[in-house]
Parts: structure tokens; sequence; C-alpha cells
């Protein structure tokens, strides 16, 4: 589903991404794991498209496209969904009328009629209580004064919402306590299926005991240093990353 | 590839053309350009008017020669020479029209061409509309309703041959002749308006609405309105427009004044979209309007006014609160794009005892523009108790436009309490780019911020024209951006 070719990219001339080579199918759970500044966010904003990064060597390809010419809504048309680890505070526009928003565009742009009120709200409903989420909650301005977990829970709600190909999960685990994290854990399990795959971003595995990884990979200085399967989670939080330098 | 940067934001808020720039051809019967007292009297002969108005304007005349314009406001343009515009402009309508289907037909498609179909107006949102076309109302809907009531809903020149004892009691009251430049000028010269009369304890079953636009190039407009919330009453009035694109600055003068008896309380709501200039700040409507109104004990005036277009707008809706326990409320959004110039904001006057005010304005700044917030809060000494609470929030899209905010406070009476807040913003491309990663474009990313910027503005308009006010902040925002 998606293949990461011997991948570079520059931010304002300094190289964060030093070659990455990635392949992820359909039905995979894969997490990424490194230390802080080791380019995890960047990997995850480049395949998102985010201008600011320079792309100057490989590629990203969904589904047999380079994405490189894709604008970033287009490729969340295409199913790549970003779960920010900073998600921004948008003021006066509520959870609801955004993700209202976000799916009337994509179906829009899939040529698709605008989903009708009514199945809208219970869509909405549905994926709330699937997260847990309170009602009130929903009609609260995007982001703006969320706690830590608020913040992640409204990211995963907005997945769910949005049943993406590709999810990209950056660091959702932080800011969680244990029942949230469960909460989130539960919704993401429950999003899973043979036709899309997941992209965990952590540095600790307590989530990977929750959502359990088909393989993991080491991200350091930009580079996938080592690739294993779950077991590698373990052997970091008990070794941390010193060893692979 | 679109990439996103604040420069693109400029290009694309530049390309972005007057979407309502059409002009109706519609013959009209007009004046020659100039103004002195033959023409003040000719006006006042056009329309039929008793002596006492055509004296009443004559005086204002008067007044008027012998004042300049008022430079005060943060706002730069080449001053209207007065000598050369028609004061006068009448669509060329041979009788008054009892209902729509009588209504010209071009006249029915400019509406229809602002997604503003008359009939529908009528049957959706339960709407009266008094249709101002350039000076002349052309028709009244929905009066039939209203007399039932005792509510009079009709062009001013008609108040003044059937209810001359309301209209010498109340013109002029709340803004007088004298008050300054411009409501000078419009008491000269003003063409027609509205007049609204509620009687006492009758709450008015609909919103009231006037669609005014301008019409005829080169003429000068001067609308008046007049309305009076008798004891315990209550209506909610809207004001909306819309102008063709014109090629040459038209000047706009309009009065307003309000009258809130004991106990009355009166909801003003305006979306204003004159003609805001090409994207070279060329052409464009001058929009100098003076709104004014007064609240007696218990009552309330609530102004919401979403402005997106003229070149420039002079425009302070105010409140004077005279009486006891009386509120005054100003809730405004201005948009202002390319070389529009807006300098905007409210007086509230304290007099009375426990009055209180709240001021929200929301100013958004595009382009090379400039916007303005300029407020006065005045306690009287005498106004024990009195409060307000001001926010003032700004936000910017670029880096040529500018925002600026002029809060005066002055308080003679200790027990006030007064609060002012103020921010200032930009769109960020994080949030620019949380939409897109979202599947939202960046227009529509731009559309949803600011509406979710103007949220408690927009929430103070009645429903419908919450929608439409929507639909404009769009429009003077976003770019063609595919
Ligand atoms: N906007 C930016 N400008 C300059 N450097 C950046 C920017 N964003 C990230 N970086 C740098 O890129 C490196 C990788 O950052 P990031 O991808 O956020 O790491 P991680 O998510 O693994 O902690 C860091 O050295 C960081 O300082
Ligand atoms: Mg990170």
């Amino acid at each position: 589903m998606l293949k990461i070719n011997n991948l570079h990219a520059n931010i304002n001339g300094k190289e964060i991404l030093k070659g990455i080579n990635l392949e992820i199918k359909a039905g995979e759970v894969h997490a990424i794991m490194g230390p802080n500044g080791s380019g995890k966010s960047t990997l995850a904003s480049v395949i998102a498209g985010k201008e600011d990064f320079e792309v100057t060597e490989g590629s990203v390809v969904l589904n047999g496209e380079d994405l490189a010419d894709f604008a970033p809504e287009v490729r969340a048309h295409k199913g790549v969904f970003l779960s920010f680890q900073y998600p921004i505070e948008i003021p006066g526009v509520t959870v609801t009328n955004f993700i209202k928003t976000a799916i009337n565009e994509t179906r829009k742009a899939k040529g698709m009629e605008e989903l009708p009120a009514k199945e809208m709200l219970q869509l909405i409903r549905e994926k709330a209580d699937l997260l847990e989420i309170d009602r009130k909650f929903l009609s609260r301005s995007l982001n703006e004064g969320f706690s830590g977990g608020e913040k992640k829970r409204n990211e995963i709600f907005q997945m769910a919402m949005l049943e993406p190909q590709l999810a990209i999960l950056d660091e959702t685990d932080s800011g969680l306590d244990i029942d949230a994290l469960k909460v989130v854990a539960n919704g993401v399990n429950k999003l899973k299926s043979e036709k899309n795959a997941v992209l965990l971003i952590t540095h600790y595995q307590r989530l990977l005991d929750y959502i359990v990884p088909d393989f993991v990979h080491v991200l350091y200085n930009g580079k996938i240093v080592k690739s294993g399967g779950k077991e590698l989670a373990y052997e970091l939080e008990e070794k941390g990353y010193d060893w692979l330098k | 590839m679109s990439k996103f940067t604040e420069d693109d934001l400029k290009k694309e808020l530049e390309t972005k053309e007057y979407e309502y720039g059409f002009y109706t051809a519609i013959e009209s019967d007009k004046f020659p350009v100039g103004l002195n007292e033959d023409v003040v009297i000719a006006i006042s002969k056009k329309k039929n008017e008793p002596a006492w108005m055509t004296e009443w304007r004559l005086d204002a005349f008067r007044i008027w020669k012998e004042m300049t314009e008022p430079e005060w406001a943060n706002v730069h343009y080449v001053k209207p020479s007065f000598q050369e515009i028609s004061y006068y402009s009448a669509p060329k309508q041979k009788k008054k029209l009892d209902s729509l289907d009588e209504v010209d037909p071009e006249l029915l498609k400019t509406f229809e061409k602002l997604g503003i179909s008359i009939g529908e107006q009528k049957r959706l949102s339960n709407v009266a509309v008094d249709i101002v076309m350039d000076s002349v109302s052309v028709a009244t809907t929905f009066k039939k309703t209203l007399n039932e009531r005792g509510i009079i809903f009709c062009p001013i020149s008609e108040a003044i041959q059937n209810h001359p004892e309301l209209v010498k009691k109340y013109m002029g009251s709340i803004v007088p002749k004298t008050d300054n430049f411009y409501a000078a000028l419009n008491s000269a010269v003003f063409s027609d308006g509205s007049f609204c009369y509620i009687p006492k304890g009758v709450t008015c079953p609909m919103e009231l609405s006037t669609y005014f636009r301008i019409n005829e190039g080169g003429t000068g407009q001067f609308e008046r309105t007049l309305l009076i919330a008798d004891e315990g009453s209550y209506v909610s009035y809207l004001e909306g427009c819309t102008a063709p694109a014109r090629d040459e600055n038209q000047l706009h003068a309009a009065v307003v004044e309000l009258i809130a008896l004991d106990d009355a309380e009166i909801k003003y709501s305006t979306v204003q979209n004159w003609f805001p200039g090409d994207k070279d700040g060329k052409g464009g409507v001058y929009n100098f309007v003076t709104k004014r109104g007064l609240c007696e004990k218990n009552a309330k005036i609530s102004w919401t006014q979403v402005e997106t277009g003229s070149a420039i707008t002079w425009k302070y809706p105010s409140c004077i609160l005279k009486g006891d326990n009386s509120v005054g409320e100003f809730y405004s959004i201005a948009v202002t794009n390319n070389f529009q110039q807006a300098d905007t904001g409210t007086k509230m006057i304290h007099l009375g005892n426990n009055t209180k005010s709240t001021i929200i304005s929301k100013g958004i700044s595009a382009g090379h523009s400039h916007n303005s917030y300029r407020g006065l809060v005045q306690i009287s000494p005498r106004a024990n108790n009195a409060r307000n609470f001001s926010q003032c929030d700004s936000l910017l899209m670029g880096d040529k436009c500018g925002a600026h905010t002029f809060p005066y406070i002055e308080v003679k009476n200790k027990s006030a309490q007064i609060e002012h807040e103020a921010t200032t913003s930009k769109i960020g491309e994080d949030q620019l780019f949380y939409c897109n990663q979202r599947g939202i474009n960046t227009e529509k990313a731009i559309a949803l911020i600011v509406n979710g910027f103007g949220k408690d503005v927009l929430n103070k308009l009645p429903m419908e024209f919450a929608v439409e006010a929507q639909k404009l902040l769009e429009i003077s925002l976003e770019g063609s951006v595919g």
C-alpha cells in the first residue's frame, strides 16, 4: 500500500530524513520508535505533504501513485490521515463543524453528495460513543483549551469518522492516562481491517501492548537503523537506543 | 502543486473580483449634477413634501454648507466633489405596486442574481421586505399583517405624508442636522429610506428587512431610516445591501435613528456589501454612515453588523443609554481586503443608572487594507453602577495590511466597571496544514477559520441572515484557488 523509497527531506537546508526505506502492506501495523529529534514527526509530515519540507531525493508511493505532486488535501482524499503530535487550535470552529466540513469536502473531492445531516449526526454519535467522548465535547471549539488527552482522543475521533486507508499516529499515546490509552487503542483496533494500515509513532512500548504491531522500526538520525517484530519494542524498552548508534 | 505561502494567499485574495458586479439596466429619472438650494427644493417637490419638510431640508443644507468634511478617521481618499454628484435618481416606475407580480422583471432578476428572490424570502423566512432600489421604494410586502398589529413599516417618504406627527417629533431628534458633515448632507437631500413604528406592547411578528442597492452610476445615495419602538415593544430589523461594480466612486451617506422607549427592544442587523473597489483600489463605494439609537428606561438596542464592502467605511452605530437599566450592544465583523479602508466602531454613552453595554468587534484585514476599530465608552457623572465590556479582536492575513484599535474610555463616575480586551492574531500555516490534512482545501480552510473567528457576532444575527453573512465573508476573502 505504502512504499517509501530512499526518502531524503530537508527543512531550511538542513537534512532531516537521510534515506528512508519502508514498505507497509494493507492489514499491517507498523511502529516507528526512536529518540527525540530523530525525524519521526518529520517523516509523518512528509508523507502527509507538509510543504515546509523539501523532498530532495526518493519518493513516497501510495497504491502505486507517487504522492509528490499531490497537495496535502488531495493526499487526505486518497486516504492518508495524520493524528498530529501537537493538534492545532481553531477558535470558534466546533469539533462537529470541523469534522462535518472534513467529511463533506472529502466526499465532494470524490464526486459524492454531501452526507445528509441526519446520517452525519448518527455517524458522529456512533464514533463519539466508540471513543467514549461526551456529547458536550462535540460543541467545543476545536482543540481550544483541550487537555493533552482530549486533543489526542479528538484526533482518533476524526480518524474514526474519516476511516482512512493509512493512519499515521504521531505520539498519540503521550498525554493519555492508562484508561484513556485503552479507549483510544480499542478505537484504533476496531477500525483496523485487511484493507487499511496503521503507522504508529511512539517512543514508549506501552502503547504497543494495546495496539500490537506486526513490525517495529527504529528511526535514528534520519535513518531506519533496525527493523524487527514486536519483541524489538521490548528490547528497546530495556536497553534504550544507545546500543544502536 | 499548490504550495501555500503568504504570497499565494495574497495573490489569491487580490484576484478575487467582486461577484455581485453587475448592473441593472433600468431607466431612471435623474437630476443634473450639483447641489444648491434649488436642488434641495426640487427634491422635496419631486416627493410632494409638505412645506415643513422642505424647510427642514433647507435648514440642513444651510448648516451643511458651513461645515467641513471630518478628517480624524484613519482613512485616506480623494474627497468626493459634492458638486459633481446627482442628488436624485428614481427608477421610472409609473405607479405604486400592490404585489410583487407587478414589479419590473429586470428588478426581480437583479434580486435573483443576488440570491435573494423575494418570493423565496416571503415563503421561507417570513420576512417583510421593503425594497429600496436606488432612491424610491418600489415594492412593499407584508403590509397587511403588520397593519393588523398597528405596525407602520413604509418608505419614509410615505411616512412624511401619512404620519407627519411621528416624523416631526422624532426625525433629527437622535441625529440632529448639526451632528456631522454627512448627517447634515443627508438631512438636506435624503432620497428615501424606511420608516418603522411599533406600537406600545407589540412584538413585531416577523423580521423587518430592507435591501438597499446603489444602482445608478454617479448617484449619491442618502437613505434615511427612522425606527421607533414604543413602550414595551420589540422589533428585529434587517438591513442588507450589495452594489454593482462601477468604475467611479459612489458616495453613500445614510442616517439611521432608533428610538427605544421604556421597556422596548430593538435589534438592528446589517449586512453591508457595497462595491469595495477593484483589486487595485479603483472605484468602490464611500460609505459614511451615522447610526444612533436612544434607549429610555429598561430599553435595549443591539447593533449587529457584518461589513464586507465599501472602499471607505466610516460608521459608528451608537447607543445613548439615557434611561436607567438600559442596555446597549454592538457586535461587529468588519472585513477589509485589497485597498479597502474601514474605520468603524461604536459609542456607548451611559447617562442612566445601572446601564450596561457590550462591545464585540472582530476585524479581519487582508491585502493592502486597513481596518480600524474606534470606540468610545463614556460614563457620565450621574450614571451610577454603569458597566461596559469591550472585546476587540483582529485577524490579519498577509503582512501588507493593518489593524488598528482606538478605544476611548471616559469615566466620570467612580462606580463604573469597565473591561477592555484586545487580541491580534494571524491565520497560521499550521492551522491551514491541519485543515488540509483533513481534506479541507486552503480556500475552504480560510472560510472556516474566519467564520470561527467571527462566530460570536454571526451568532447574533437572525438565522437566515447569518447564512448570507457567512457566504459574504467567504466571497470577500477567498480567491478562485482551484
Ligand atoms: N520547522 C523546523 N525547522 C527546523 N528544524 C526542524 C523543524 N522541524 C523539525 N526540525 C528538526 O528536525 C529534527 C527532527 O525533528 P522531529 O521530526 O520533530 O523529530 P521527532 O518527531 O523524532 O522527535 C529535529 O532536529 C528538529 O529540531
Ligand atoms: Mg515528534
